[in-house]
């Protein structure tokens, strides 16, 4: 079996099993990203001498037997939204072009004491914002399944990365459903742990209340496994959470039996693609089948989560980027009469157009006159989401439903009006202002032949039960194909702008 | 459209956000703002009285450092992505008038 | 000052609030690890928190919240049991993330107040609206060649309390009466050195004028760039002055930010076109609210100092000490710290406060020093009481000794040795010298014997000169009036 076709889970085993070296690991792996990166444009930085120095050292403890983990020596790449000492970080915006961090992310160095060998930085929506990896300064990443189509954002770099077979698995970061939705377009399984869960030190922040790092792997044991060696209780990460209940892979079990899964009449509703709608529903019936109690219900408020969202991510977003100033880091410009100008021109040079329109919005929302009428009626509404949540979940286990409304649109489609992007996180959204964990698997294909998400929501801390659920339909569903063996259906992409650094 | 963002507002919320936009922009962000505005203006057709503005989602609270140094000089490595330095400091165009 | 003037001055009333941020003696800064230390090279004390790095997140120092409720609880305020920190954004190159960490929606303390005493002898209460934490910004130095400025973070995210009072005051002089008793109980706690010059202490004058007697207030100016009591007193006047004469005039005083120029007396506006002044604040939400429980605030009560009162108090009933210099000594934290482990070591708590009060006192005004900087031990002071007790060394050599102290705070004991400034105990040498003195001043002598009592001082004067100041004054005063009489 070639490596492109094994989980993470499987490499690690391989290695140590010694038919497998960390080292062969990585070459084949950026033995791909060479071939056909060219063609997907996942990755904003490979960092091919650092992935096989990393993998000679770890491959050296693996022998040793220092390092037995689950992870160890197998290839990872990171979204390019968290700090890597050393090594580039772009946020794929041109203001951070040069950015070369002097610490890594807490969740990061997790990552590292398992023994992952980190081969690059993957493309994304710039600072994490948009739904498509359209918004990058480095250049659109395109959907393995289909190249005419995107691959969701913002994680869609490590989504794509998973699905093309450059990785075995990526971390992402989800302030809005930028792990989930990604991943339901390639196909492949994505996760946002409950909130504090994943350290967010390291994270270059867009919503600060919202943002979670968290897998994107191909299979629900592997994202078990990454959740397992990722969360931690940080001290530097005021916001981290203290839990004893990490040990995500003992709820890889196959039963379902008496789980309580309720699906919101709300997420069925208008806009749904009729497709998407009939494959979730089969997934629902396939769990029923085994055992599981499945119902519907009204969860209510789903249509103000959007504007709730767009509200806070947008107030935290126009704060969080206020140190991108030309002064300490990143782009200065070139010419610029006294500080002011400097600072005005940096930063509209540097930014991108939705970048730029969600911190005028933020900034906005936040003025003198506007706060208590936008900033602070959001986070009322926010509170009556969660408490909508709350009660939904004394009644269910875990709320099932689709990921997004509709397969992966094709390029530039989404560009075209901001809001129809912004409806398009109708279903995950929620989820992060109530600080839920969420789980976004593959349950079908449509007729263009893109893949289909099934999501499922737990309560906070919940994540066992959304593993155990997930764990149990893939089993059920059987395998799943990748999106590395679709490239067939794809038209040729055009000649794309090469910004990629190495 | 509810919303209509004036040029005064867009000048300002420049001034704020230390954005610099073209005329052109401007009037796509006047546009854009104005329609954002409209859909979150959704929010007003819920009564939220009486409800708390939840910031955070858990009640974490007392989350404390101890007053302990456990910082090295980093100097070098921080001052290296530093557009321009002299000195050891970051260079910045003068601030005082 | 023309009769003019001062009829116009007596027809208004100043009002007048102070914002005063006070830097906390924690050992590190508010939100990171890094040293607060004065005096390290530039950026040498940063890291990627108080630089603003992409990615950094802040932790709270527990000792500054505690910090800021002792001194809440010192001052008589309601100490708020739900806080939050809000960010305060605002574009500035010493403010590394462009906002800082603040409180503004539920600060840490609220509604107190400290008495002073007012210039007719009376008590009054200037109330405390509210005190908050918020971190420092960073320094900026200008740099001439390069027509640039230059960032240094050091004092990034040293942490602050700013203590907000009611427009309570009248006058420059209460304006000084209440920042003393402010830096007293903030140095009695221990929570910061407050010193002004240094700027551990700085104070923002928010003043208004109006008419004797108008029940509303006027527009208020804010002040800023005060860096001594004797600065704040000249803008008081100058802003106070400037503000009748603009009302005097038909116009309107403005409110804004003024930046005063000691040198120049006088203030100008720090207006810009870019400076917004909506700061838009919002809960950071990357730190989460600090509860103040009731065992937190019990701890910190137990732990709260004896303040100046009750040790004035203490002082009466320990010590036998005129009531002067009890004042004197406790209106300093640290010379109260010197005067009761010098008393404590030497037992002779009359003699500690006369050094104090005397040669201390007569120092510090001539070399201008502050009396929280006084760098000489106790146990030196004790032991050039015993010294002096033991006629070791005379009155006058125990001054000298003393001034050096004063300076270098040298061990007294082997200062004396060294510099051979033991009395001379030798009665032989010392009739030998008074011999010869006698002798080389027969019409002293002859002057003492017909009366003058003066003449022995100048007979004593220069056996002591002669014998280099190393003799017991009452023993050579003995022998010579021995020895004349003969």
């Amino acid at each position: 079996m070639s490596i492109t076709d094994m989980t993470a889970v499987e490499v690690a085993a391989a290695i140590r099993a010694g038919k497998m070296t960390a080292v062969e690991a990585a070459e084949a792996m950026l033995a791909r990203i060479e071939e056909q990166d060219k063609r997907y444009n996942c990755y904003v930085t490979v960092d091919r001498a650092g992935a096989l120095a990393q993998a000679r050292e770890v491959q050296a403890k693996i022998r040793a037997g220092e390092l037995t983990g689950p992870l160890a020596g197998v290839p990872v790449a990171v979204k390019d939204n968290m700090c890597t000492e050393g090594l580039l970080t772009t946020c794929s915006s041109k203001i951070l072009g040069n950015f070369v961090p002097a610490y890594t992310a807490e969740a990061v160095l997790k990552l590292k004491e398992a023994g992952a060998v980190i081969l690059g930085k993957t493309n994304m929506d710039e600072f994490a914002m948009g739904s498509t990896t359209e918004t990058s300064a480095y250049g659109v990443t395109r959907n393995p399944w289909n190249t005419g189509h995107v691959p969701g954002g913002s994680s869609g770099g490590s989504a794509a990365a998973v699905a093309a077979g450059e990785c075995c698995y990526a971390l992402g970061s989800d302030t809005g459903g930028s792990i989930r939705q990604p991943a339901s377009y390639c196909g492949v399984v994505g996760m946002k742990p409950t909130y504090g869960t994943v350290s967010r030190y390291g994270l270059i922040a867009y919503g600060s209340s919202l943002d979670q790092i968290g897998p994107l792997t191909k299979d629900v044991t592997d994202c078990a496994a990454v959740l397992e060696a990722i969360a931690s209780h940080d001290e530097k990460d005021s916001t981290s959470v203290e839990r004893q209940d990490t040990d995500f892979t003992s709820a890889l079990v196959e039963d379902v039996k008496g789980m309580r899964i309720g699906i919101p009449n709300d997420y069925l509703g208008d806009g749904l693609d009729e497709e998407v709608k009939a494959a979730v529903l089969k997934a629902a019936a396939d769990l029923e089948g085994k055992g599981a109690v499945v119902e519907r219900f009204d969860l209510s408020l789903v249509e103000y989560a959007i504007p709730t969202y767009y509200t806070i991510a947008a107030a935290e977003a126009s704060s969080n980027l206020e140190r991108f100033d030309g002064i300490k880091y990143g782009y200065r410009t070139e010419a610029y009469a006294g500080l002011h100008s400097m600072y005005k021109k940096s930063r509209s040079e540097g930014f991108g157009e939705e970048v730029k329109r969600r911190i005028m919005l933020g900034s906005f929302v936040l003025s003198s006159g506007y706060y208590d009428a936008y900033y602070l009626k959001a986070l009322r509404v926010k509170a009556l989401i969660k408490k909508a949540f709350d009660e939904a979940f004394a009644k269910y286990d875990v709320i099932l439903g689709p990921v997004a409304p509709t397969t992966a649109p094709e390029l530039g489609y989404s560009l075209l009006d901001p809001i129809r992007m912004y409806l398009g996180d109708i279903y995950t959204i929620a989820v992060n202002l109530a600080g839920l964990p969420g789980i976004s698997l593959p349950c079908g294909i449509d007729k263009n032949g893109l893949p289909i998400g099934l999501q499922l929501i737990g309560d906070c801390f919940q994540e066992k039960k959304l593993i155990q659920t997930a764990y149990t339909y893939e089993r059920l569903r059987g395998g799943f194909p990748s999106g590395k063996d679709q490239e067939i259906n794809s038209p040729e992409p055009d000649e794309k702008e090469e910004c990629r650094h190495e | 459209m509810a919303n209509i963002i004036s040029d005064e507002t867009i000048e300002y919320v420049g001034i704020l956000a230390k954005l610099e936009l073209s005329a052109e922009e401007k009037e796509q962000a006047k546009a854009d703002m104005g329609r954002m505005l409209d859909y979150i203006d959704k929010l007003g057709e819920l009564d939220t009285t009486g409800v708390e503005p939840l910031s955070h989602v858990f009640p974490v609270q007392n989350v404390f450092r101890e007053d302990v140094v456990t910082n090295s000089d980093m100097r070098e490595e921080l001052l290296g992505n530093a557009p321009e330095q002299k000195d050891g400091m970051f260079m910045v165009p003068r601030t005082f008038e | 000052m023309s009769k003019m003037l001062q009829d116009e001055l007596s027809n208004y009333e100043t009002v007048i609030g102070l914002e005063v941020h006070v830097e906390l003696a924690t050992k590190t800064k508010i939100f990171c690890g890094c040293s607060t230390a004065f005096g390290a090279e530039p950026n040498t004390q940063t890291c990627p928190v108080c630089t603003g790095m992409p990615g950094s997140l802040p932790v709270l120092n527990k000792q500054v919240l505690e910090y800021a409720i002792a001194v809440g609880l010192a001052t008589d305020c309601e100490i708020t049991r739900y806080a939050k920190f809000d960010r305060k954004n605002y574009f500035y190159p010493d403010n590394p993330q462009n906002y800082q960490i603040s409180q503004l929606y539920l600060p840490i303390c609220r509604n107190g107040g400290v008495e002073i005493e007012t210039e007719e002898g009376g008590v009054k209460t200037v109330g405390i609206h509210e005190i908050h934490m918020e971190e420092d910004a960073g320094k900026l130095i200008h740099d001439e060649w390069e027509d640039c400025s230059l960032v240094d973070y050091n004092r990034s995210g040293v942490p602050l309390i700013e203590i907000v009072s009611e427009p309570d005051m009248r006058s420059a002089e209460e304006v000084i009466a209440y920042l003393e008793k402010l830096r007293l109980i903030i140095q009695y706690l221990g929570a910061s050195d407050c010193k002004l010059q240094e700027g551990s202490m700085r104070a923002d004058v928010n003043l208004s004028v109006r008419k004797t007697g108008a029940a509303q207030f006027g527009t208020r100016t804010e002040m800023k760039n005060l860096n001594s009591f004797k600065a704040i007193a000249r803008a008081i006047a100058g802003e106070t002055k400037r503000q009748i004469d603009l009302i005097e005039s038909g116009e309107k005083v403005i409110q804004e930010t003024r930046r005063w120029d000691d040198t120049k007396g006088e203030s100008y506006a720090m207006r810009s076109k870019e400076d917004a002044q909506d700061y838009r604040y919002f809960p950071d939400p990357d730190l989460v609210p600090v509860a103040v429980s009731e065992e937190m605030l019990e701890q910190i009560r137990a732990k709260q100092p004896e303040f100046r009162n009750e040790k004035m108090k203490r002082y009466k009933e320990e010590f036998d000490i005129p009531d002067y210099d009890i004042e004197i000594i406790t209106g300093s934290k640290h010379m109260a710290d010197l005067f009761e482990a010098a008393t404590a070591i030497c037992g002779q708590p009359k003699k500690v406060s006369n050094w104090l009060m005397g040669e201390t006192m007569r120092l510090m005004k001539e070399k201008e020093t502050d009396a929280q900087d006084l760098s000489f031990s106790p146990e030196n002071l004790a032991k050039l009481i015993g010294l002096a007790d033991a006629k070791v060394i005379n009155g006058s050599v125990a001054k000298e000794v003393f001034e050096v102290m004063f300076e270098e705070d040298i061990d007294p004991e082997q200062y004396v040795e060294e510099k051979g400034l033991r009395t001379v105990n030798d009665e032989g040498a010392l009739r030998k010298t008074i011999a010869e003195v006698i002798a080389a001043n027969p019409r002293s002598v002859e002057d003492y014997r017909n009366g003058k009592e003066k003449a022995i001082g100048f007979l004593v004067g220069q056996t002591m000169k002669a014998m280099k100041g190393k003799a017991d004054p009452g023993a050579v005063n003995q022998i010579l009036r021995e020895e004349c009489r003969k």
